[in-house]
């Protein structure tokens, strides 16, 4: 133990420095590990720092060596410091650099990373090292690296999907731009298209509508029966090729929306008595029989579109008519409300119980689905709305089932060789759907093949009174409204076995006002005629009871002779074909009159007409009647025309003095009362209404107050009737002249006195009608 | 000029009068009125016509001159004048009376002088035209021939 000339020197060091002084490491003793001592001097006394080494020496009292075992020091201080990875640590006494001493760990190779730090005992002439390292290599990180190769990966992702994303936006905004345009293209031209149809349907209709009228006046021509045949066909061409373009030119219109619907006052039956003639012709040809009935409860006027309801209905009896060789077409005209309430009776209806005899197909199955029907209360109580629902019925070949759910699609026709056949485009029933849209209803069929079939539909109208002055008013038929009333009160009596058919007669009749009685059997009928307590103006009877049991009888019309009632009724046959026996078959006495079907009230009335000798006499039908009836009445009349106008009254006066009568002008109101001041020879007067001191009603009044003053005057004995012609109640019949002819107008003249209106200048029929009223 | 000619002359020059619109079938009317009774009906209603319409031409003029527009005068006026062309069947004018007329109603000062020379205009056309009408009317009498209806 300190043995050495190193470590004496150390001592002796330590002596002169005051500080401690570590020898070099040697083995210790008991544990045989290595260990260094620090040896310290002991001063006797405190020395200041600046001490001089021999003060210091001199100062010496001991030595103080403490023991350090390196081992023992080293792990109990690095234990705590190791932690869980294991630490090699070296200490090394490197006082002599090339030759470390190793004081403590074992002398493994130095891989890896080594921490050198410095060691101080306290001595400072000697350097200790201790050199740490892991004893493991550290681990590769491979939580980090995956970590961050995953971030980076998802990054990347990310970023891709990001710009994927963009750019398909981008590419899809683009193409969608692509397609607006497309489509505004698509649009374009389809309107182009369907303006381009509609410009050149209508160019074709001008110089067809002049190929038409050229060969209408070419009929009127003198023409053999060849020519005559030629022209009619060119004619039926022709008018089928106007009706193809109006059918292509309203799919057009429709397809635009632009079609629309007119609001006009019109007549119901007047518009199917139309049909119903069109049609006739061609039912007669195939022997179908055609009939249209029409409830009473359905209004005399509806406010809508004639125009439009007509070619529903025609397209519809035209498809009726093309597919039907034997049987009936019936159309029905009903209320919704009638048919709602028998929707809840389910009568069997035998399928003898129809028009003909033939079956038909149900009705009620083709406004099954109608929404109209299934909606409870739908029916708007306080509108002037009337729902009107139509049949049509007929015994035709009917609709193959296959084909059924297509019907209504245009173009579309059941076979390729219909057209062929029957001509058509196949446009019409979708035009017909269409149109029935617009007018807020609905279509539907039903149809059994080889049996018929029966299309419904129904349509919204308004109600219209003749008196409402808002709507333009259809020319009502003239015939139906003044032939009523002669026949008003008039008995009929029909024999039909049919009572479909005999309904449909009865409502034809009673359109004329005239009672109906119904009879199955020939034999009733001979015993109502018998029976004589109302007498029977007229017995219709129809084709099939003629055929089987009175064609050969004679009790029938020796029974009609016999009457001792007063005239016998006339005899009517409904018949089947114009062809059959001519007009009038005479059997015996009485003369039967034949009228063809399909009939309507107004050949009934012409037959009366004809056979009773009732009903307008001297309809004008050509310019010849009224200018002669014209003369018989106004010769030698004496009349006074009054206009401020001078062109006008030479006109008026050169009129009336064409025929005959005696004329006597003047240009103001105050004129025309002096000259119509009692006693004077007029017979009448035209007065004009717009004049400038005193008008034409203001005139009118006057002579009128004038008239009943004297008239009065006479009565009470003031003035004696022979100063006045005898005559005790003067009332010159005057007429207002005007140029404007309105309703208020019209009421304003009879407020004031006058006796009618003629419009200015004279129109000869109107000049007849109302001179007539007071010259006989 | 002989006398078929004339007559055809006479003839087409009044059917294109019809066919422009310068005459309406009243003027077809006054001629059926005139016969052996009154052969010059349709002279005499047509110089009146002239009469008429030239005084009341000239007055719808100075009405129109004046400062304040007497429109209800001017109404009745034009009135007049659409009453007799329509009575001699001079179509346009009448037309144009109608329109004349609805200014008037309005008080549109600028449509009512438009229509004044609109409708003289139209008068003087429908003047020319049947004074040709009445000369070849007189030719043809001359010549000793009957006028074609």
């Amino acid at each position: 133990m300190l043995s050495g000339q190193e470590d004496s020197k150390n001592v002796l060091c330590a002596r002169k420095s005051g500080k401690g002084v570590l020898a070099a490491p040697f083995r210790l003793l008991k544990t045989n590990r290595l260990g260094v001592i620090l040896t310290f001097a002991v001063y006797k006394r405190d020395l200041p720092l600046n001490a001089t080494p021999t003060e210091r020496i001199q100062a010496t009292d001991g030595y103080l060596g403490g023991v350090f075992d390196i081992e023992s020091l080293v792990e109990k201080l690095l234990q705590q410091l190791a932690s869980k990875q294991t630490i090699l640590v070296n200490v090394l006494d490197t006082t002599n650099q090339s030759y470390p001493i190793s004081m403590y760990g074992s002398n493994a190779s130095n891989a890896g990373l080594e921490h050198v730090s410095l060691l101080n005992f306290g001595d400072p002439f000697r350097k200790h090292e201790m050199r740490c390292r892991f004893k493991q290599k550290p681990p590769w990180p491979w939580l980090g690296i995956t970590t961050s190769i995953g971030i980076l990966v998802i990054a990347l992702l990310v970023g891709h999907i990001f710009h994927a994303t963009v750019n398909r936006l981008a590419k899809v905004e683009d193409d969608c731009h692509k397609m607006m345009e497309l489509k505004k293209q698509a649009e374009a031209a389809d309107v182009a298209k369907s303006q381009f149809l509609a410009t050149v349907s209508h160019e074709i209709r001008t110089p067809m509508n002049g190929v038409l009228g050229m060969l209408h006046i070419l009929m009127d021509t003198d023409l053999d029966v060849t020519q005559l045949d030629y022209v009619r066909t060119a004619q039926a061409s022709g008018k089928a090729l106007v009706a193809l373009i109006n059918e292509v030119l309203d799919q057009a219109k429709i397809k635009s929306g632009k079609l629309e619907l007119e609001e006009v006052q019109f007549d119901l039956r007047a518009i199917l008595d139309d049909v119903l003639s069109l049609f006739s012709g061609k039912s007669q040809d195939k022997g179908v029989e055609l009939a249209v009935y029409i409830s009473d409860q359905v209004p005399q006027m509806l406010i809508g579109d004639p125009g439009r309801f007509r070619q529903i209905i025609i397209n519809l009896m035209g498809n009726s008519i093309k597919f039907t060789e034997k049987g009936h077409i019936l159309v029905t005209v009903h209320l919704v409300e009638e048919v709602i309430d028998s929707i809840e009776v389910e009568t069997e209806s035998s399928s003898e119980n129809t028009l003909s005899g033939f079956p038909v197909a149900d009705r009620r199955q083709s406004w099954k689905g109608f929404r109209t029907f299934s909606q409870e209360g739908s029916i708007n109580p306080f509108s002037h709305s009337i729902s009107l629902i139509v049949s049509v019925e007929d015994t035709g070949e009917g609709i193959p089932l296959e084909a059924q759910s297509r019907v209504f699609t245009p173009f579309m026709q059941v076979d390729p060789s219909i057209s062929r056949t029957h001509g058509g485009t196949g446009i019409g029933l979708s035009i017909s759907k269409c149109l029935v849209n617009l007018m807020k209803g609905e279509i539907g069929f039903v149809s059994i093949p080889k049996i018929g079939s029966t299309f419904t539909f129904t349509a919204v109208f308004t109600s219209g009174s003749s008196s409402s002055k808002k709507y333009k008013s259809q020319q009502i038929n003239k015939m139906s409204n003044s032939v009523s009333s002669e026949f008003y009160g008039m008995r009929a009596l029909v024999m039909d076995p049919r009572p479909v058919r005999a309904k449909v007669s009865k409502y034809q009749i009673r359109r004329l006002g005239i009672h109906v009685e119904v009879v199955s059997q020939w034999k009733q009928g001979l015993s109502s005629i018998r029976r004589g307590s109302n007498a029977i103006n007229m017995v219709i009877i129809e084709q099939e009871v003629w055929d089987k049991y009175l064609n050969n009888s004679t009790l029938f019309f020796d029974t009609l002779e016999k009457i001792d009632y007063g005239t016998p009724p006339k005899v009517f046959l409904l018949s089947n074909s114009i062809s059959s026996s001519g007009a009038n078959i005479s059997t015996g006495v009485c003369n039967m009159t034949v009228i063809p079907k399909p009939w309507r009230a107004s050949m009934l009335a012409a037959a009366l007409q004809r056979t009773m000798g009732v009903g307008n006499k001297g309809n004008p039908c050509n310019g010849q009647l009224p200018s002669l009836s014209l003369r018989n009445l106004l010769l030698g009349r004496k009349i006074l025309i009054v206009d401020d106008n001078n062109v006008n009254l030479k006109v008026a006066a050169g009129a009336l003095k064409k025929y005959g009568a005696d004329v006597v002008s003047a240009t103001r109101g105050i004129e025309a009362i002096e000259l119509l001041t009692p006693p004077h020879q007029f017979d009448a007067c035209f007065m004009d209404i717009q004049m400038p001191e005193m008008d034409g009603f203001e005139a009118t009044r006057r002579i009128r107050d004038m008239e009943h003053n004297i008239n009065n005057r006479i009565h009470h004995g003031e003035l004696s009737v022979e100063a006045y012609n005898n005559v005790s109640n003067w009332h010159v019949s005057i007429l207002a002249m005007t140029a404007d002819v309105i309703q208020a107008t019209h009421e304003e003249c009879l407020r004031c006195g006058m006796d009618g209106y003629v419009s200015k200048p004279f129109e000869a029929e109107q000049l007849y009608r109302e001179v007539s009223r007071f010259f006989q | 000029m002989d006398l078929i000619q004339l007559q055809r002359q006479l003839v087409d020059y009044r059917t294109s009068l019809y066919h422009e619109g310068f005459l309406d079938e009243q003027f077809t009317q006054l001629q059926s009125l005139q016969d052996e009774n009154n052969p010059d009906f349709v002279v005499e209603v047509v110089s009146l016509f002239f009469e008429d319409s030239e005084r009341l031409l000239n007055e719808l003029s100075k009405a129109l001159e004046q400062q304040i527009i007497d429109f209800k005068r001017m109404d009745a006026q034009v009135h007049q004048l659409k009453g007799s062309s329509s009575s001699i069947g001079a179509h346009r004018v009448q037309k144009l009376c109608i329109v004349f007329r609805n200014y008037c109603e309005v008080h549109n000062v600028e449509g009512c002088l438009k229509c004044l020379q609109q409708v003289k205009h139209e008068y003087g056309i429908i003047k020319t035209k049947l004074e040709s009408m009445f000369q070849l009317e007189q030719q043809i009498l001359n010549a000793g021939g009957s006028i074609p209806v």
